[in-house]
């Protein structure tokens, strides 16, 4: 599904990510952890195209496909998704239009007629439903004034209308409360199938109770430093990264 | 070629016109007003930023020789918009274009077919509200005026169907200049909307058109106001509306204007008792190397009075506009309540924007607000869409239409609202595939 070699990538000139090696098959879930700054975004931003993010050797290919030869769009259409740590405000744009652009445009990329309205607004209806969203955030501008939650929510609905192959959920935990959490991690464990595969980065073991991964990589100065099944995510969180970081310093 | 002095043909001009007896008074002060202002520079403050090079190109104070065009009504016609129309081309009134249905208390009449008693109304009010110190092409309206709508308004009759004023203007065989003056009158508690529509035909222009328009709005009358400029981009267009508020009455206002050649637009609202509340949203969408500049002046004379006042505009390839809000509190303006928000997109590195809101305060208790901005499209809105498998394309025109969306969504005359939001898509692209998603909402939900 997903093959990372040797990556690196700088931002505003300071190298973030220094050879990072990462291999994910169809129907794993992967969990992404790190001290803060040790690049976790950054893995997100790269893949998914965004243009501040500059890669500066490595390869990484998308089933099969070389991802850096395609924009960020191309990417998108392929099946790569990216649930935002910060989705972006965009007033004037309604939700919906949003949506259905978004949805059209995948669908014309597998060579599918666009959806007619009437049918992709019952669709939107249900997946709000399946999130708890509120209808009226169809109509509302694209996450304009919503709470942190709605917003990390509205990003897991554009995950169940879009279904891609490999999705990325960028701190999606960061700012939820328990409740939110676990209708995110319902929605996100909704969509679990042998054919598609989630990067999860989290700063906290917590959300690893809901969305169990197969694998658990520490994320520390823009490398993958060790990596295990999800009990390491439990050790993370009750002795800190320090251990990590230190024996990875001595290069044991 | 040497320059054409504007001023004094416009002077010449002017003294030959045809004229109605009972417009001569103001014709004549008109004409003295214009002669002690002198041609604008790029010294003059209320010029400073639109070239007026134009106009001393050619002698545009010449007569139309030709106001007949067939098949115009599709440049005017808005679907489901159920009102009384008045066609004027080239600033001639066309009877067979036009429609009017009378109802009791109101009087919708061209100067021309106006009747004695209706004369004696139109010379005692015409020219009260209009300003002329700052706008000399509102001075040569005065000397020229000779025809155009004169509406009024009975005491507490709201009249039911909106007057839909249409100015087309059409190629001349050489440039040449048309006049036309709109007067509104409403009595106490009144309520009437008034459209004024300017389009012109698909081929370059050469027909400077100068219109101004003035409102008296009665205590507790509500004036609602739409101002649509969507002529050829080489139009030539100077535009005045000015509006007198008395005791708690409203000015709803909505102007849409496309860039032109040179495309002027003035409008001065006075809050001249108190208690009224003007209400103002404005969009212009200059591309190309199109022009528009707009100047608004808001009087606050007098106490508790509102305005909220938001334009918001987008510059495309090498256009220029400007956008000059003066909110002046006299001293007497106590417990004013003034907005101002002026808000710009820059979608090129050539295209130009001078914004200067103005808040001028002599009243010690008044709330007033104003700011300005300007800004590119943003890269992070740019690349969520991007992220979800929208093109930069489309990424890019949703988010341009994006920035109008909430004031075009606003229009409450819903056959204007429908007919506005394809006009302005139509401006960031002519490929509908690229349009469909920002054009079906509203009408599936």
């Amino acid at each position: 599904m997903l093959s990372i070699k040797n990556l690196q990538a700088k931002v505003e000139e300071k190298d973030i990510l220094k050879g990072l090696n990462l291999d994910i098959k169809p129907g794993e879930i992967h969990a992404i952890m790190g001290p803060n700054g040790a690049g976790k975004s950054t893995l997100g931003n790269v893949l998914s195209g965004r243009s501040d993010y500059e890669v500066t050797g490595g390869t990484v290919s998308f089933d099969g496909k070389d991802l850096f030869d395609m924009d960020t769009e191309e990417r998108a259409r392929e099946g790569l998704f990216l649930a935002f740590q910060y989705p972006v405000e965009i007033p004037g744009v309604s939700n919906l239009e949003f949506l259905k652009a978004s949805v059209d445009a995948i669908r014309a990329h597998r060579g599918e007629e666009p959806m007619n309205s009437v049918a992709f607004l019952k669709l939107a209806r249900e997946k709000c439903k399946a999130i708890d969203l509120d209808q009226s955030f169809l109509k509302r501008g694209v996450n304009e004034g919503f709470s942190g939650g709605e917003k990390k929510r509205n990003e897991i609905m554009q995950m169940m209308l879009l279904q891609p192959k490999l999705c990325i959920l960028d701190e999606t935990d960061s700012g939820l409360d328990i409740d939110a959490l676990q209708v995110v991690a319902e929605g996100v464990n909704s969509l679990r199938d042998p054919n598609r595969s989630f990067i999860v980065v989290t700063h906290y073991q917590r959300l690893l109770d809901y969305i169990i991964p197969d694998f658990v990589h520490v994320l520390a100065d823009g490398k993958i430093v060790k990596t295990g099944g999800k009990e390491l995510a439990l050790e993370l969180e009750e002795k800190g990264y320090g251990w990590i970081e230190e024996s990875a310093a001595k290069g044991v | 070629m040497a320059a054409v002095d504007f001023n004094q043909h416009a002077v010449a001009f002017a003294a030959q016109a045809d004229q109605q007896a009972f417009l001569k008074p103001l014709n004549q002060a008109g004409l003295e007003q214009f002669k002690a202002l002198p041609f604008p520079t790029r010294k003059t403050e209320e010029w400073k930023y639109t070239s007026l090079v134009a106009l001393t190109k050619d002698n545009y104070n010449q007569a139309i020789q030709n106001s007949d065009v067939a098949g115009c009504e599709s440049l005017y016609n808005i679907a489901d918009l159920n009102a009384n129309r008045l066609v004027f081309v080239n600033g001639v009134y066309k009877q067979a274009l036009s429609n009017i249905e009378t109802q009791k208390g109101v009087t919708l009449v061209t100067f021309a077919n106006a009747n004695a008693e209706q004369q004696s109304e139109i010379a005692e009010k015409i020219g009260q509200v209009a300003e002329t110190n700052r706008n000399l092409f509102t001075a040569l309206n005065n000397a020229q005026a000779s025809d155009g709508v004169y509406l009024n308004v009975a005491k507490d009759v709201q009249v039911i169907k909106p007057v839909h004023v249409v100015h087309v203007t059409t190629a001349q065989g050489n440039a040449a200049s048309a006049f036309s003056r709109n007067l509104v009158e409403l009595g106490i508690h009144a309520n009437v909307t008034l459209i004024e529509q300017f389009v012109s035909t698909d081929e370059e222009q050469n027909v400077l058109l100068n219109q101004t328009t003035e409102a008296i709005v009665g205590d507790g009358a509500k004036f609602n106001h739409y101002r649509l400029n969507s002529e050829h981009e080489s139009s030539l267009h100077f535009g005045g509306v000015y509006v007198d508020l008395n005791r708690d009455s409203q000015f709803e206002s909505y102007q849409v204007l496309l860039g032109g050649k040179i495309k002027r637009f003035d409008i001065l609202v006075n809050h001249s008792v108190g208690g009224s509340h003007c209400e103002m949203k404005g969009v212009y969408l200059p591309k190309n190397k199109q022009q528009v500049d707009i100047h608004s002046y808001i009087e606050h004379k007098a106490p508790n009075c509102t305005t909220n006042e938001v334009y918001r505009g987008i510059m495309a390839d090498q256009s220029k506009a400007v956008f000059n809000g003066r909110i002046h509190i006299h001293p007497d303006a106590q417990k004013t309540l003034a907005e101002l928000s002026n808000k710009n997109l820059l979608l090129s590195d050539k295209a130009q924007i001078n914004t200067k809101p103005e808040l001028e305060i002599y009243a010690d208790d008044v709330r007033c607000a104003h700011g300005a901005t300007v800004a590119q499209l943003n890269e992070t809105a740019k690349f969520y869409l991007r992220s979800r498998g929208i093109s930069a394309q489309e990424a890019d025109i949703m988010l341009s239409f994006g920035f109008i969306n909430e004031l075009l969504e606003s229009i409450p005359l819903e056959a204007l609202r429908i007919k506005m939001r394809p006009l302005m898509a139509e401006q960031f692209t002519s490929d509908r595939e690229l349009t469909r998603h920002i054009l079906t909402d509203g009408e599936s939900v």
